[in-house]
């Protein structure tokens, strides 16, 4: 039987560490809301969203009050709706149709967010698909719960340097267009390279074409347990210091997979998949960064920091794989810069810079996350930036990702406040020279030599 | 039969524990272990109890529970077990 000290262990983590459930995300595929009328389809949409995830909000409510554990956040991820849209969307305008669809079905189930004002282009665009992109940033700045993805490159198809060229234009005039509130729009859209079908957590989630009619996917978090974990090992060889890694993330796994199960049959639903991941917040404590002083580095961004991440990132997924029955999503240490206290303070103190970053996202999962850059960046640029993240994802079969927020009106030195769990950040400097005749050049960069497996 | 955790914690002081027992008992809830210890003048209880037979529903009870320990100036928590069991167990 348990006994005191495992229970007060338990509790320690949840009211003292930020041990929670960060979020259960419902995917509701929408492949039979298709329609060649736009407003057929659109109610098929809110229907079909309205009526999967009607008790999605207080299942897990319940589930929070009866197991004692913080469930941060409920949301819905939904098949790319350039898929689902093709037959009845003529233009961008068409598009922003479905958007606010979305987010009335998103506030009237109570969510906090709904993923899938996706394309998947990493090969080639359809026209559907270009009118989805090019709508985005009417999209993001008429709705409050939308998140938006595209996908621009793999393994297996290279990369689509039209989309990645195009993509740094919209996120330009998604910032432009949401500049009244910081830029904010950029937070929820995500450019990404092997973009994974069940990944629970936003901007990315999206409903992959493989998947079930619904799934519920569970993202579990709290690197203030892997923190305080460590800060009782300090001086400890590498093997003491792997070996609480993996003991950590198997505990905070175990209380992810329960709540998946719970939800799944409460809900009558499939459980699709844990996403293992160490997922930081801006409150205090809640910090991959200080897990990474923790490890012993001055601030994140100092040499031997790519390795204590890869350490870290390694360690998450073995403790965990073997907690969960299905593992899968983005799985592994975030590292966004604005949703993480100790990423901020490496940034004002001139720690961790952009190259820095990118560096770490060989190593982690996803990519450049979360980084306000000047407003004034060219499109460009940001292409180039997109361009560089996709290649390190093609290359090294992983998922990688860019959500970079070029902050109109601001510049190095100001900072910027997203609020909530999005955060605050410092505006970080950009690599001034051009790539503009790189990213000018069109086409697609070929598959990698190695993804020839067959 | 799904077990629950009630945890109490808090500055130690006179009838802790017969105010939670004296709660449970009148709403048909079955203790099956208790243990108890004080860390620095902290009182720090566990009940593993049976709600099977209860009066009430989970919610209420455990918001119940929840006043009384403010009136008492201790923390009650009420868990189902599984969330210790599925942490500490294989």
């Amino acid at each position: 039987m348990i006994n005191i000290f495992e229970v007060n262990e338990t509790n320690k983590m949840i009211e003292q560490e930020n041990l929670d459930v960060r979020t259960i995300t419902m995917g509701v595929s929408l492949l039979d809301c298709c329609d060649a009328d736009l407003s057929a389809c659109n109610q098929k949409i809110y229907d079909k969203i309205t009526a999967t995830a009607k008790d999605l909000v207080a299942v897990g409510r319940e589930i929070e009050l009866e197991y004692g554990i913080p469930i941060v956040n409920k949301r819905i991820s939904v098949t790319p709706i350039s898929l689902v849209g093709a037959a009845a969307c003529k233009s961008p305008e068409d598009f922003v149709t479905i958007a606010k669809t979305l987010d009335d079905a998103a506030r009237k189930v109570g969510v906090n967010f709904i993923g899938g004002y996706s394309a998947l282009v990493s090969k080639g665009m359809t026209t559907a698909d270009e009118n989805l992109i090019r709508s985005v940033p009417m999209a993001l700045s008429c709705t409050e719960y939308v998140c938006s993805s595209v996908n621009v490159g793999s393994t297996k198809c290279g990369i689509n340097m039209d989309a990645v060229k195009l993509l740094g234009e919209i996120v330009k005039e998604t910032a432009q267009k949401t500049k009244e509130r910081d830029s904010l729009g950029c937070a929820k859209l995500v450019v990404f390279c092997n973009a994974p079908d069940d990944n629970p957590f936003m901007a990315g989630a999206f409903h992959g074409v493989t998947e079930a009619d619904a799934i519920i996917n569970v993202g579990v978090s709290g690197p203030g347990v892997v923190k305080e974990a460590l800060s009782h090992i300090r001086g400890e060889n590498f093997e003491v210091l792997c070996e609480t890694v993996k003991k950590t993330a198997f505990k905070i796994t175990r209380v992810g997979q329960l709540v998946a199960q719970e939800a799944s049959r409460r809900l009558g639903i499939p459980f699709g998949i844990i996403d293992l991941s160490l997922a930081p917040t801006p409150a205090v404590g809640d910090s991959v960064a200080d897990i990474l002083t923790e490890i012993g580095l001055e601030y994140a961004g100092a040499p031997g920091t790519t390795a204590a991440l890869a350490l870290l990132n390694d360690q998450v997924k073995k403790g965990g794989v073997m907690a969960s029955s299905y593992v899968g999503g983005l799985s592994g240490a975030f590292i966004p810069v604005s949703e993480d206290q100790g990423m901020i303070d490496a940034v004002t103190a001139g720690a961790l810079s952009l190259e820095k970053l990118e560096a770490m996202t060989c190593v982690c999962s996803v990519g450049l996350d979360m980084i306000a850059i000047p407003g004034s960046t060219p499109a460009s640029t940001i292409s180039g930036i997109i361009a560089d993240e996709m290649a390190i994802g093609m290359v090294n079969q992983k998922t990688t990702a860019v959500r970079v927020i070029p902050v109109i009106g601001k510049d190095v030195g100001e900072t910027v406040e997203f609020g909530g769990l999005l955060g605050h950040a410092p505006i970080m400097p950009v690599n001034p020279f051009s790539c503009e005749a790189f990213v000018n050049r069109g086409g697609r960069i070929p598959a990698p030599i190695h993804s020839f497996k067959n | 039969m799904k077990k629950t955790v009630i945890t109490v914690v808090g500055k130690d002081t006179v009838g802790i524990i017969a105010k939670v027992c004296t709660y449970l008992a009148n709403n048909k809830i079955n203790i099956l272990d208790i243990s108890q210890t004080i860390v620095q003048e902290y009182f720090n209880m566990m009940m593993i109890v049976d709600m099977n037979a209860s009066i009430k529903p989970f919610a209420q009870i455990s918001s119940e529970l929840s006043q009384i320990g403010e009136e008492i100036g201790v923390k009650i928590l009420c868990q189902h077990e599984d969330i210790f069991d599925k942490m500490h167990r294989l």
